[in-house]
C-alpha cells in the first residue's frame, strides 16, 4: 500500500544532482538570520547618520535642544538613573493599562464578532457601531470619558479599549466567515449543532485572522495608554503624562528617550503576539511573525 | 471484518434492498434556473452508480438532494439508510488536525465514544493505505493522499450509501487511476451502494455497475447503461475492446444529449 503514495515534492535536487528524501514538505525555505537583520541595522545606520547631521549640521548651539544628538539622548536619557527609574515607572503604569485595555478589547472584540457571524440580521444591526466606533475622533471624546468615569486607571482603560477593539471585532468576523462551504456542509450532514460547528469549525479557522487582528490591536492598544495619560493626570503617571512633563520642561534628550522607550514597548508587544499566533496556528498556517 | 460480506455473492438487483430512490425529481432554484427535471433513479445495495454529464448540468444538485443538502422542489426522494457517506470535490480537511483527529471528526461528531471512534480511525486509516501517516497534519500531504484521508473519514461512518461529488477531478491521471483502483477494492470489500458524479467517462465505465447520462440544462437523464464487467474488476479492463466500445456509446448518449 506504501508503495503507491507519493508525498508532495518529496524528492529534491541537491547542488550535486542527488535527489534527498524531505520527511515533509519545506513549507517556506528558511531565511539565514543575516538576511533578516542586516538590511533593517542598515536603514537605522542611514537614519543615526541623518539625526546627528540634523543636530550638528543644520541646528546651531542654541537651537540644538530641539533635536539632541542621539548620544545624549543615550547618556541623559538612558544612563542616568533617576530619568531610566521615572522612565520605566510609567512605562510600567502605561504598560498596565494597554494590557488591560488590549485584553478587555480582545474579549468585547471577539464576543462582537462571534455574535454577528451567528445571524445576517445580528451582523446587519451591529457591524455600522463597530465602523462608527472606528470612525469617532477619540481625542474629542476623551474628555468626556473623564467626566463620565473618572480620571483614572479605568478611564485610561476605556479609551485604551476604544482604540483597539475594531481590529479583533473585523477579523474575528472575518475569520469566523472564512470556513469553507463544504467544510459547514460536512459538519451540517452529521447535524452538528451551531455550536459545535462553531467550536470545532468556525473558530479554529478563524484564528489566524483573530491573532492578526490582536497584534494590530496590541499596538494600537500602547497608542491608546499614552493618548489616555496625556489627558487623565490624576494616579500613577503613565509615560504619556512624563512625555508631556519633559515637553513643558524643555528636556528634549529625556523627551527623546521616553518616546523611543514607549516605541520600542509597542514593537515588543507587536512581536509578542506574533510569536503566540506562530505558536498557537504556525503548524498549519503560515504567519508572517517577524 | 468485511470478509463475510465480500465473500457473499452479490444480490441480484431485482431481490436487492433499494437504498435510494428519485422519482420524477425536479429542482427550481430561487432564481427560476431549472436544474433537474423529472429525474427517475434508483441506487440498490451492491450498485454503483456514476452519473456523468457536462458541467452544470445539476449533476453536483442531484447528490446534494440524495445527501439531505439541499431538497427538491418536486417529486419523491426515498432514502432507506442514514448511514451516508458524502465525499466532496475538495477533501474538505481541517487544516489545523493531523490525519487521525481529521478520520476521527465524523464519529466524534455524532458523539462515539473515545474508544469506538479511535479503533474505526486506525482501520479507515488501514484501509486506504494512510498508515504511517496518522500524524500528518493535511499540508504535508499530497493531493491524493488528502482523498485517501477524506475516504477514510466518511468510512468511518461504515456507509451503506457513499455518495462522490467529483471526489478525483482536481487529480492528474495517474493518481485518479490509482484512486479509481482503490475505491473499486474498497466497493468489493465493504459492498456498499455508491453513487459517483464525474464528467469523466472512463471513470464512469471503470468504476460502476451502472452509468447515467444526463443532459445539461436542464438536467434530465438521457440514457442509462449497465456495465457488463464483473467485480473486483481487473484494472486491465481498460485496454480491452468491449471496454472501449462501451465508453465510445457513453460518450455518444452524452453528446447527442448535450445541445
Amino acid at each position: 500500500m506504501s508503495a503507491t503514495i507519493n508525498p508532495e515534492k518529496a524528492p529534491t535536487a541537491t547542488a550535486s544532482g542527488l535527489p534527498i528524501r524531505r520527511t515533509m514538505p519545506a513549507v517556506r525555505a528558511r531565511r539565514p538570520q543575516t538576511a533578516t537583520w542586516v538590511p533593517p541595522m542598515l536603514v537605522s545606520l542611514v537614519l543615526l547618520g541623518l539625526w546627528y547631521a540634523v543636530s550638528y549640521l543644520v541646528l546651531d548651539e542654541k537651537r540644538r535642544f530641539l533635536m539632541p544628538p542621539p548620544d545624549q539622548v543615550v547618556t541623559k536619557g538612558f544612563l542616568d538613573p533617576d530619568v531610566l527609574g521615572e522612565i520605566l515607572a510609567s512605562l510600567g503604569q502605561t504598560a498596565a493599562v494597554a494590557l488591560a485595555g488590549l485584553a478587555a478589547a480582545i474579549v468585547i472584540g471577539m464576543a462582537w464578532g462571534i455574535a454577528m457571524s451567528q445571524a445576517r440580521w445580528i451582523e446587519r444591526s451591529l457591524f455600522p457601531y463597530a465602523v462608527i466606533l472606528q470612525c469617532i475622533p477619540i481625542l474629542a471624546l476623551v474628555p468626556l470619558i473623564g467626566f463620565w468615569f473618572g480620571f483614572d486607571f479605568f478611564s485610561r482603560t476605556v479609551v485604551c479599549v476604544m482604540i483597539a477593539l475594531f481590529p479583533v471585532v473585523s477579523n474575528t468576523l472575518f475569520g469566523l466567515q472564512s470556513a469553507d462551504r463544504s467544510q459547514l456542509e460536512l459538519f451540517r450532514l452529521q447535524n452538528a449543532s451551531r455550536w459545535t460547528v462553531l467550536a470545532k469549525l468556525q473558530l479554529p479557522a478563524a484564528l489566524p485572522a483573530v491573532f492578526a487582528g490582536m497584534r494590530i490591536s496590541a499596538g494600537l492598544a500602547v497608542v491608546g495608554a499614552i493618548v489616555g495619560d496625556f489627558f487623565f493626570r490624576r494616579g500613577a503617571p503613565g509615560i504619556g503624562s512624563l512625555i508631556s512633563n519633559y515637553q513643558s520642561r524643555v528636556e528634549s534628550a529625556e523627551l527623546f528617550a521616553a518616546i523611543i522607550t514607549a516605541s520600542l514597548f509597542g514593537v515588543v508587544i507587536f512581536w509578542l503576539f506574533g510569536s503566540i499566533a506562530k505558536l498557537v496556528v504556525g503548524a498549519w498556517y503560515d504567519v508572517d511573525a517577524r | 471484518m468485511t470478509a463475510t460480506q465480500a465473500a457473499a455473492p452479490p444480490a441480484t438487483q431485482d431481490e436487492a434492498r433499494t437504498l435510494l430512490d428519485f422519482q420524477d425529481v425536479e429542482m427550481t432554484f430561487p432564481n427560476g434556473t431549472v436544474a433537474l427535471s423529472g429525474v427517475d433513479l434508483t441506487v440498490r445495495e451492491g450498485e454503483f452508480v456514476t452519473v456523468v454529464g457536462p458541467s452544470g448540468c445539476g449533476k453536483s444538485t442531484l447528490l446534494r438532494i440524495a445527501s439531505g443538502l439541499e431538497s427538491s422542489s418536486h417529486g419523491t426522494v426515498s432514502i432507506a439508510t442514514s448511514r451516508i457517506g458524502y465525499v466532496f470535490q475538495d477533501a474538505t480537511l481541517l487544516p489545523w488536525r493531523n490525519v487521525r483527529a481529521n478520520v476521527e471528526l465524523l464519529a466524534e461528531l455524532r458523539k462515539a465514544p473515545r474508544a469506538v471512534r479511535s479503533q474505526k480511525a486506525r482501520e479507515a486509516i488501514d484501509l486506504v493505505g494512510l498508515k504511517g501517516f496518522e500524524e500528518h497534519l493535511p499540508r504535508q500531504l499530497s493531493g491524493g493522499m488528502k482523498m485517501r484521508a477524506s475516504l477514510a473519514r466518511s468510512l468511518t461512518l461504515d456507509p451503506e450509501l457513499f455518495l462522490f461529488d467529483e471526489p478525483f477531478g482536481a487529480l492528474d491521471e495517474i493518481t485518479r487511476e490509482r484512486l479509481n483502483d482503490e475505491l473499486l477494492r474498497l466497493f468489493a470489500e465493504r459492498r456498499f451502494a455508491g453513487l459517483f458524479i464525474t464528467h469523466s467517462v472512463s471513470e464512469a465505465v471503470y468504476l460502476s455497475t451502472k452509468v447515467v447520462v444526463m443532459s445539461g440544462r436542464p438536467g434530465a437523464i438521457v440514457r442509462t447503461f449497465d456495465v457488463p464487467f464483473p467485480i473486483p474488476r481487473d484494472p486491465d479492463i481498460r485496454f480491452t475492446p468491449e471496454f472501449a466500445a462501451l465508453v465510445g456509446d457513453v460518450s455518444h448518449a452524452l453528446r447527442e444529449g448535450h445541445h
